[in-house]
């Protein structure tokens, strides 16, 4: 019958209104600055870049290659390239980022910079009070405001940065093989042509 | 004396009023019940703000305003200090007049309302013989305080929001009406001041308030829906559509100017609340005989905040009709039904007091709401809507 509808919604507003006084677990909401919700793990809002080890400035993974500056749609990185190298995590001679700038005014949280890095260098992360009374200035975080430890994004991304982590190490076993085999292949070689004139003298 | 504190607000006034020369005594007495009209709305608009937050934040499991103050209790006093010191915007192009006039103009006209309405034993600031006439003349003119705003702030979701609102109001008028001329018809009299009165009976203790007989029952129900429209409340709130209209006519209202029109938004659903408690629920009149001791207006002011409690839980339950769902209810569901109304209060009134008349009104009230439902508001005019190419 016509209105039927109405009062069963009625009722169960009405169950709502009294139920929340009674039974906490119906309130969906927390007193947020007092009480708070961990951040499901995939949560994301802006970029950090990771370092390995204590020091930030020498552990950065970035090798200031600009892949995300020219792939980011709203175009809120900037990076300045070293003019000298440092060693990466694989020992090799690196550029590292100068400069790393993001405006998190303009990011737009889409992740594409994390998509696109090869090294595994920037992550999105979960914080989000960043308020500040200013909107130019406070906005712009430089890469020391940037750098966060593996550590840190062990802690609010386990599972992702396990598999990273598993990815890296991969890679270091790959690159030590193919130093040693380089290696290997070099003493041989040198073996090698040491040992004719000691084989023809046999 | 219960007797004087039934009488409590007109002695003050007589005792206030009595230190003046006497020539100046009526103009000073009505000047005072204005300016006590202007206190208590706006007090009772805070009181219904601060339960409509809360309550439908219960409604939808969660806390609500409760940092302000203990409970959150000081909530609407945040809120209007807020809206005080906000900038005023006027848009460059808009009409500045008739943008500065409608606020204005709806607070000044709903707050005319009051004039007629009996808030206790006594307590009528006007007593015209054509109060109900008053009133609906008055209620009217909100209309155009709506389309001024809709129209003079040359925006385009302004004046969406301005035509939805004139259309609503327009066709939710005429069942406003029709569901009121049957009180009239059983009381004879368009004096809210007699119509309580006729109400203010009692057998076997229990008082002869109009919702209590089918034909009233039905146009409390009619009266209920139409208010609800004409006051431009969820679940017909349609002109401030914010999902589509931003914030319909007031769209380019800030500051000072949207409180107004928040303001009278409020009264006027407090307003036509007490119409309908006069006409319907007895108005001052108490709900049981032996309770006739409590004041009048203690009655008529518990009766009002309890109909604004059913407007906020309709808020918390129902969505929003769509402008066609809107129209079919009103000219094919609502209109229909009052009319039938009018007949059946006619039946009531000549079919004597045998309890042949309650048998026979109730059926064919019950009958047509059910054929009507039926047929009338079959899903092609209610239900979800069907895409004849696009399947």
């Amino acid at each position: 019958m016509l209105g039927e509808g109405i009062l069963k919604g009625l009722a169960e507003t009405a169950r709502n209104f009294v139920g929340s006084y009674f039974s906490a677990e119906r309130l969906t909401t927390v007193q947020y600055p007092e009480q708070r919700i961990a951040p499901i793990e995939a949560t994301r809002d802006f970029p950090f870049l990771v370092y390995d080890g204590a020091d930030w400035e020498a552990g950065l993974r970035c090798v200031a290659c600009q892949i995300c500056e020219k792939e980011c749609p709203p175009k809120c990185i900037y990076i300045e390239k070293s003019t000298g190298k440092k060693p990466d995590a694989l020992g090799k001679p690196q550029f590292y980022p100068a400069r790393f700038d993001i405006d998190i005014s303009v990011c737009m949280s889409c992740q594409i910079c994390v998509e696109v890095c090869p090294f595994e260098a920037i992550k999105m992360d979960t914080e989000f009070e960043l308020s500040t009374t200013d909107r130019f200035g406070g906005l712009l975080y430089d890469r020391k405001e940037l750098a966060k430890s593996n550590e840190h994004y062990h802690k609010i991304h386990p599972t992702e940065a396990a598999a990273v982590d598993a990815h890296l190490a991969g890679e270091k076993a790959k690159a030590d093989a193919k130093t040693k085999a380089a290696a290997a292949a070099a003493t041989a070689k040198a073996a090698a042509s040491a040992a004719p004139p000691a084989g023809g003298g046999a | 004396m219960f007797a004087n504190l039934d009488q409590i607000f007109v002695l003050l006034k007589q005792w206030a009023v009595g230190w003046l020369p006497a020539s100046w005594q009526a103009a000073a007495g009505v000047l005072l019940c204005v300016v006590a009209i202007i206190c208590v709305f706006p007090g009772l608009f805070a009181i219904t703000v601060l339960l409509e937050r809360k309550g439908l934040g219960r409604m939808q499991n969660r806390y609500g305003p409760n940092r302000v103050g203990i409970f959150g209790i000081l909530q609407p006093v945040a809120d209007g200090i807020k809206s005080l010191t906000k900038e005023d915007l006027v848009p460059l192009s808009a009409d500045a007049v008739v943008h500065f006039i409608a606020p204005v103009f709806l607070v000044v006209v709903v707050f005319m309302g009051y004039a007629v309405l009996p808030m206790g034993r006594n307590m009528t600031l006007v007593h015209l013989d054509a109060a109900l006439l008053f009133y609906f003349a008055i209620g009217a003119s909100t209309e155009l305080s709506v389309f001024m705003a809709g129209w003079s702030s040359r925006n385009k979701y302004s004046l969406l929001g301005a035509m939805r609102a004139v259309a609503q109001m327009i066709s939710y008028e005429v069942p406003l009406l029709m569901s009121s001329v049957a009180v009239v018809m059983i009381t004879g009299s368009l004096s809210l001041d007699k119509i309580v009165a006729a109400q203010n009976q009692y057998t076997w203790g229990l008082p002869h308030w109009y919702i209590f007989t089918p034909w009233g029952f039905a146009g409390f129900a009619m009266f209920a829906i139409a208010a609800t429209a004409e006051t431009n409340r969820s679940p017909f709130d349609l002109p401030e559509g914010e999902s589509e209209l931003v914030a319909g006519y007031f769209t380019e209202y800030s500051g000072f100017k949207f409180a107004e029109f928040f303001l009278g938004e409020y009264v006027g659903m407090l307003s036509i609340s007490g119409l309908g408690t006069t006409l319907f629920l007895g108005g001052w009149s108490s709900p049981l005989a032996v309770l006739g001791w409590v004041p009048s207006w203690f009655w008529f002011f518990a009766k009002i905040m309890l109909s604004m409690c059913v407007y906020i839980w309709m808020r918390g339950t129902l969505p929003r009709l769509r402008q066609d769902q809107l129209m079919n209810f009103a000219w094919k569901f609502v209109l229909p039904l009052t009319l039938l109304n009018l007949f059946v209060t006619a039946l009531w009134r000549f079919m004597g007091d045998g309890w042949e008349r309650w048998l026979v009104c109730s059926a064919i009230l019950v009958l047509a709401y059910v054929v009507m439902g039926r047929t009338g508001m079959h899903r092609d005019h209610l239900g979800a809507r069907r895409y004849r190419y696009a399947d």
